[in-house]
């Protein structure tokens, strides 16, 4: 890569020069009267500079990625090719200067393919996701029977060999936390939009909801800091050691209420969109038939907006399932399978820190399994957004 | 039966109770909510103001030729054979001749006076005389650090009785810091070396500071914006303007939509693969950390800029179009301009959203420990290679650590990623309030 840093420069450079060498030819070629031009000289200017550098920069990175793929490093002949297409670049965009030349569209197919190229960057990024997990699963798989991780009860790893790498230990402490999540966030958001968007008051609304908002944009170390030092030593010394269920301040409960207080904002904010979105008509109905105002909230307003406010749970859920740092910090290392929700239990995303964090041995099975881990993690995730998109579009209700 | 419009039976009385009581259940769940932010932020600028305070020990300070220069040359070179151990009995001495200096007497063997002042100060102080050689033979006065201990009893944080159960401090040696500081050789005073200094070692808290913290979260946030502005707006302008309808702008915008909700250990896992085991690039370096979180951040900036550009009419684009404007003039030279507060709000927000992301950083490296400030460009790195942490990773970084000392360091680094993100968030709110333009 570095020997490229040369080639690029010059070609940088020539961009440049080009620029102004067309912008005068073409001035030259109109016979200093630019009416008589199809295009302005200042687009056949660019038009020559994006002939320039595009091809060459375009090469290099395809060149980088070749040279990954097959270990080599940058040889003569690439650069060769870099500086050709460069040169010819510019050569024949400066040939085609002509008074009937469309530079103007030439110079846009030029912008487009960077737009377009722009655009492929979030499809390449999932390729990249899909298959650098893959690739790596498929090696755990080879040195570990797939049965015992989706199987296995016991997860043990251990440096020196022989380690039990069961998924099911670390998926029941993910649905757990994430359960108990749920529990705090759904009742209270729901409420809170309710409230908002039905009773509240706009002075109210006005201070309530962008602080349940804030909520949101608050980064998961903080909430996870939270966890450690606050809310963990007060769940324990006041409800674990009083009540029996043990001495840990790291906990499920502590991770869920805490990832609970989290979501929130989204179960509310997300609600609220869709309570309001149910026309007035509706409402007005319900209560003109003399229900209470809560009956028709009952009733009415929230069977409409059901599908769409399952889908912001599902949502949330899914945040809960992927959410790393809340329970890094809060709910503990020791994979478990309990149901005292007191006792320090772990998680996927756990897992894949502390086997990817430290000294990794990327031949190992205790490293690669975070792959697979992760892998199952995108799946899970992924799977809970499509239905909640497909829910929320197939049972949306369509008003007018 | 009697009824009366005037009285409510029973029924009546039952619905009144039920709507009283959901109304209750709204109002007090916007009251947990909004408690629940109150406790957290109480919380975390309890634990973690006291981290912007720090104790020092003002004293004088002989050094003396024979123990800092002992070739009398004055020559940096020969002076760096003294080590901080050297400066160490310098300092002791110094401080019990401050301490006899205010007629205080101790019980205190001389070890246990030395163990007042912080490991760090002997470097300081070494650090100094090297760079200044005409110091020696002089008697210098210096700010040095306390101990971790004496810092964390001014605080509140140690007290007598906890001091009585701690191997490293003991009641006399802080009720010597007492008078002390009665008499004014201690005093506590504004750390603005928090902000400034790298992280030190697990036993000197007193010493760490988010320096390199913040300098590594700064360049991941210049290669954020470097590459995500550009490439989200590029993109959006494609999808928004250009893009026929058919299957696969379709599916690029499925996935995009899924990309957002991917969580964002997963990118980390990605960076691991792809920037670091696969393109070999440096790990804890800011460029993966900044090339991780553009990926991460890119799905943000292009719902938000694709709103923004959506939010534009289109009788701009056909005013433009029809004065003779191509499609991509009217695009660049009316719409795009128009929608550039939109997008600038989403990109902030974008890259506060960045700046608080912890869990990738974790995969690439970045919990490593490091004390040399990162440089934008080394010949041998090259641009922002050098290994580096950030902000919320060294928050991370000190909850791990044993010494409740760091428990205070970790919410004041906290303290400081939320006035970077309450600062950036408000210049957003305020870029929308004053260039919003509604049609």
């Amino acid at each position: 890569m570095q020997s490229l840093t040369t080639p690029l420069l010059f070609i940088f450079a020539l961009a440049v020069i080009g620029y102004f060498v067309a912008k005068s030819r073409a001035l030259k070629v109109a016979g200093g009267d630019i009416r008589t031009l199809v295009s302005l000289p200042n687009q056949h200017a660019l038009n020559t500079a994006l002939a320039t550098i595009i091809p060459p920069v375009a090469a290099v990175l395809l060149f980088a990625l070749y040279g990954r793929l097959t270990d080599g490093g940058p040889n003569w002949f690439f650069t060769l090719v870099v500086i050709g297409l460069g040169v010819t670049g510019c050569a024949l965009s400066l040939i085609g200067i002509k008074v009937e030349s469309r530079a103007r569209t030439y110079a846009e197919r030029w912008i487009l393919g960077l737009l377009i190229f722009a655009s492929t960057i979030a499809i390449m990024t999932t390729v990249g996701i899909v298959f650098s997990m893959l690739f790596e699963t498929f090696n755990f798989f080879g040195q570990y029977d797939w049965r015992d991780f989706f199987f296995s009860l016991s997860w043990s790893p251990n440096f020196r060999g022989n380690s039990d790498l069961g998924i099911i230990p670390l998926l029941w402490g993910t649905l757990y936390v994430s359960f108990i999540a749920l529990v705090v966030a759904v009742p209270i958001g729901l409420f809170a939009a309710i409230y908002l968007s039905e009773y509240a008051g706009p002075r109210l609304r006005s201070v309530a909801k962008p602080a349940i908002e804030v909520l949101a944009g608050i980064p998961t170390i903080v909430y996870g800091l939270f966890a450690l030092i606050t809310v963990g030593p007060v769940l324990r010394d006041y409800f674990a050691e009083p009540m029996g269920f043990g001495q840990s301040a790291s906990s499920v409960m502590t991770a869920g209420i805490v990832m609970g207080v989290m979501l929130i904002p989204f179960v509310s904010s997300l609600s609220d969109d869709i309570i309001n979105a149910v026309p007035q008509a509706m409402r007005d109905g319900s209560l003109g038939l003399g229900a209470t105002q809560s009956e028709t909230i009952r009733q009415v307003v929230i069977p409409a907006a059901l599908p769409g406010i399952v889908g912001a749970i599902l949502l949330a859920a899914s945040r809960a399932i992927g959410e790393t740092m809340i329970v890094v910090l809060g709910a503990g290392a020791a994979a478990r399978l309990s149901l005292n929700p007191f006792e320090a239990m772990t998680t996927v995303t756990v897992k894949i820190v502390s086997q990817l964090t430290g000294d990794t041995d990327f031949a190992s099975p205790e490293t690669l399994v975070a792959f697979a881990l992760g892998l199952t993690l995108f799946v899970i995730t992924l799977g809970l957004n499509v239905f909640a998109l497909y829910i929320v579009r197939k049972y949306r209700e369509q008003y007018e | 039966m009697k009824t009366s419009l005037l009285a409510a039976d029973a029924r009546t009385k039952k619905r009144n109770a039920a709507e009283k009581r959901f109304r209750a259940y709204g109002l007090s769940a916007i009251i947990v909510a909004m408690s629940a932010l109150l406790i957290l932020l109480t919380s975390v600028l309890v634990n973690g103001l006291s981290s912007f305070q720090q104790t020092f020990i003002t004293m004088d300070i002989e050094l003396a030729e024979e123990r800092v220069d002992k070739e009398g040359n004055r020559d940096p070179a020969e002076m760096a054979k003294t080590t901080t151990i050297g400066y160490n009995s310098i300092l002791r001495d110094a401080l019990i001749a401050t301490i006899e200096g205010e007629g205080l007497t101790t019980d205190l063997s001389n070890r246990d006076i030395a163990d007042m002042i912080s490991k760090e100060a002997s470097a300081t102080v070494r650090d100094r005389v090297l760079a200044n050689p005409d110091l020696v033979g002089q008697t210098v006065t210096f700010d040095v650090l306390a101990s971790g201990r004496i810092d964390g009893y001014f605080k509140g944080d140690v007290t007598l009785e906890s001091a009585a159960l701690d191997s490293n401090t003991s009641p006399e040696a802080l009720t010597l810091a007492q008078q002390l500081a009665d008499a004014g050789v201690i005093e506590t005073k504004f750390n603005w070396n928090f902000f400034i200094w790298p992280d030190a070692s697990v036993q000197r808290p007193e010493a760490a500071g988010l320096g390199v913290a913040i300098l590594g979260s700064l360049y991941m946030m210049i290669v954020v914006l470097v590459l995500a502005l550009p490439i989200g707006v590029a993109s959006s302008i494609y999808l928004e303007e250009f893009a026929p309808k058919n299957r696969i702008t379709d599916i690029i915008e499925v996935n995009i939509s899924n990309l957002a909700a991917v969580p964002s250990i997963v990118y980390g896992i990605l960076g691991l693969a792809i920037f670091i085991n696969f393109m070999e690039f440096n790990q804890s370096s800011p460029l993966v950390g900044g090339l991780v979180l553009t990926l991460m951040t890119l799905p943000t900036i292009i719902i938000s800029t694709r709103a923004a550009l959506k939010s534009v009419p289109p009788s701009i684009r056909d005013a433009a179009l029809g004065v003779g404007a191509s499609k991509m003039q009217s695009v660049f030279h009316h719409v795009l301009p128009l929608a550039a507060p939109g997008i600038l709000t989403g990109t902030i927000i974008g890259l506060a959203q960045a700046l608080g992301e912890t869990a990738p950083l974790l995969l690439i490296g970045m919990v490593a420990f490091v004390r040399e400030y990162p440089a934008a460009y080394t010949p041998e790195a090259g641009l922002f290679g050098e290994a580096s942490t950030a902000l919320p990773v060294q928050v991370f970084n000190w909850t791990q650590r044993s010494d409740p000392a760091f428990v205070e360091r970790a919410s004041g680094a906290i303290i400081t990623l939320l006035v970077f993100l309450l600062i950036m968030n408000a210049v957003a709110i305020y870029l929308r309030r004053r260039f919003e333009r509604r049609w």
